[in-house]
């Protein structure tokens, strides 16, 4: 009688170790089998047969001194099994036996690094779609299943899975190289891997609590990601600042939102309730790759993310060196937001009344009419224009589809523009008056 | 692996390049890619005008002047290419003149038991 609830707990228990142990090994299990069997697809199904395999035995006996040791081993020996049935596997399981001679996968080891730094750079190539990439990241990677991953990104089971064995099948047939770009192709790449990262991040971030608890564990995975690849990839500056940039600000995730699920301005949030030790992570790690003199748009973002987080109230906080690093950033990629949120800064620095004529300057010149979420809804509309331009995205980002998508990514940095120049339109009317 | 690049141009977006001489360029790209013993054949085509497209309905021949799609973006030519991995396809892709003014589409040749 008292056996039974104590064994569902133990099964309970048993899934989550699994689970957890899953998603922490993926990577090095996915990568260390496509290097062996040379088909990334194959290798994902030996991982999930293995892990199907665990539920099943772990249930029985218990968790294995190595789980994640024990993993590669059904894995492994899964994909000898169905090479050497497959009729036409013959140079695959040649090559499966003379790698497996070689070099072993042993957890741990310094080639399975290197096999899940080529998973990554595999999942994120520029010939798979955008969307393909974080799905087959999350799932290869990361070690989340389809539905966790449909979940998370909105969309039904069956269309992830669709979305999942295409990317699979462009890989093999496209033969698309499981490998770490060679040097002259190497930033590049990894400027496309990070980007995942940060899409995959802003895909969570833009989600509230509650019910979409799923999307917001994405910040989660993708600083989880952040933190292997800057393990893989050591003395990357941006790579650095953009683990500093997701670790600055998961660090506020508790004071974004209300209890209704509206989002708190800056100035309203409970410093207090900060994740001070993310911060102060984040802030080190920002400022440690920043003095390697190579600075880039991710460093920049965490230097400015780094000014507001450890700043003890708003009237506290360092706008000059915002504004400086907002100069730099602007140089370096000129973007309507980023432009937009520097008037915010510029606001704090020289007054509402200069801010304003620069968002004057910034319509005139033209350079938010060609970025269709900023377009002002008519010509003499400024400055009221941007304004009205992220009460826009809002709208869209309520909406679902494309535009809902592609606006998520702007989101964090429109709401703080949206209030802060409600703030300043509402002062000036007032000084005007 | 082999991949056959379509030599993809359109009437609308196609415009000349300044300081490119696409006749010149493209023997370059032939030279180079014969060299490596990447091109395995290639040509240019005539002009879609002068396509002949055939379909067999019901039994019935049926043939239409001009190409199977109508629309603005045609093939001008196309190669096979033979070479290492997808990576290496788009290296030799991108280095084709007409990639500057119009497109080169990839596409891999089914392998039969893969």
């Amino acid at each position: 009688m008292t056996d039974s609830p104590a064994a569902d707990s133990d099964k309970g228990d048993i899934e989550r170790a699994l689970t957890t142990v899953f998603r922490e090994e993926s990577g090095r299990i996915v990568g260390a089998l496509t290097r062996l069997c040379g088909d990334l697809d194959l290798a994902e199904e030996c991982a999930q047969d293995a892990f199907a395999s665990a539920l099943e035995n772990w249930r029985a006996e218990g968790l294995p001194p190595r789980p994640g040791a024990w993993l590669m081993v059904v894995a492994r020996n899964r994909a000898f099994d169905r090479l050497r049935r497959g009729t036409t596997e013959r140079t695959k399981l040649e090559h499966f036996l003379m790698l497996s001679e070689n070099s072993g996968p042993q957890p741990g080891g310094g080639e399975i690094d290197d096999d899940q730094l080529r998973l990554v750079f595999t999942c994120c190539h520029l010939a798979l779609a955008t969307e393909a990439q974080i799905a087959l990241t999350l799932r290869t990677v990361l070690g989340l299943t389809t539905a966790e991953i449909a979940h998370a990104l909105l969309t039904s089971e069956p269309t992830m899975a669709q979305r999942l064995v295409r990317a699979k099948a462009k890989i093999k047939h496209s033969l698309i190289p499981f490998e770490v770009p060679d040097h002259a192709r190497f930033s590049g790449r990894l400027a496309a891997v990070l980007h995942v990262v940060y899409l995959l991040f802003n895909e969570g971030y833009g989600a509230a609590g509650g019910a979409l608890y799923l999307r917001a564990e994405l910040c989660g995975e993708a600083i989880r990601l952040a933190r292997l690849l800057a393990g893989l990839v050591p003395d990357e500056p941006e790579l650095s600042g953009l683990l500093a940039l997701l670790l600055l600000q998961h660090a506020r995730r508790t004071t974004r939102v209300d209890a209704q699920g509206a989002l708190v301005p800056l100035a309203n949030q409970d410093r207090s309730r900060w994740d001070h030790a993310l911060i102060d992570e984040g802030a080190h790690l920002v400022e440690t790759a920043l003095r390697q003199g190579h600075a880039g748009p991710y460093q920049l973002q965490a230097a400015i993310a780094a000014c507001h987080a450890t700043a003890g109230s708003m009237a506290d906080t360092d706008w000059r060196e915002i504004l400086g690093l907002y100069d730099v950033l602007l140089a370096m990629t000129p973007s309507p937001v980023i432009a937009l949120n520097r008037t915010v800064a510029l606001a704090e620095v020289d007054g509402p009344k200069v801010a304003l004529a620069r968002l004057d300057a910034l319509e005139a010149s033209g350079q938010l009419a060609g970025y269709h979420l900023l377009r002002p809804p008519c010509r003499n509309a400024s400055p009221i224009g941007p304004w009205r331009a992220g009460g826009r995205i809002l709208c869209a980002r309520a909406a679902p589809g494309r535009h809902g998508r592609r606006a998520r990514i702007f989101d964090t940095e429109i709401v703080r523009v949206d209030r802060r120049l409600r703030s300043v339109l509402a002062l000036t009317q007032t000084q005007g008056d | 692996m082999k991949y056959l690049f379509l030599i993809c141009v359109n009437d609308a977006t196609n415009r000349p390049v300044q300081g490119l001489d696409v006749g010149a360029a493209t023997d370059a790209w032939f030279n180079e890619m014969n060299e490596r013993k990447k091109r395995l054949v290639g040509e240019r085509l005539r002009p879609r005008e002068e396509a002949t497209t055939v379909s067999v309905i019901d039994g019935k021949l049926t043939l239409s002047d001009g190409p199977f799609a109508e629309t603005k973006d045609f093939i001008g030519g196309f190669d096979l290419i033979e070479c290492k991995d997808l990576d290496e396809a788009i290296e030799i892709a991108a280095k084709h003149p007409v990639a500057q003014f119009g497109a080169i589409e990839i596409r891999p040749i089914w392998v039969w038991n893969a």
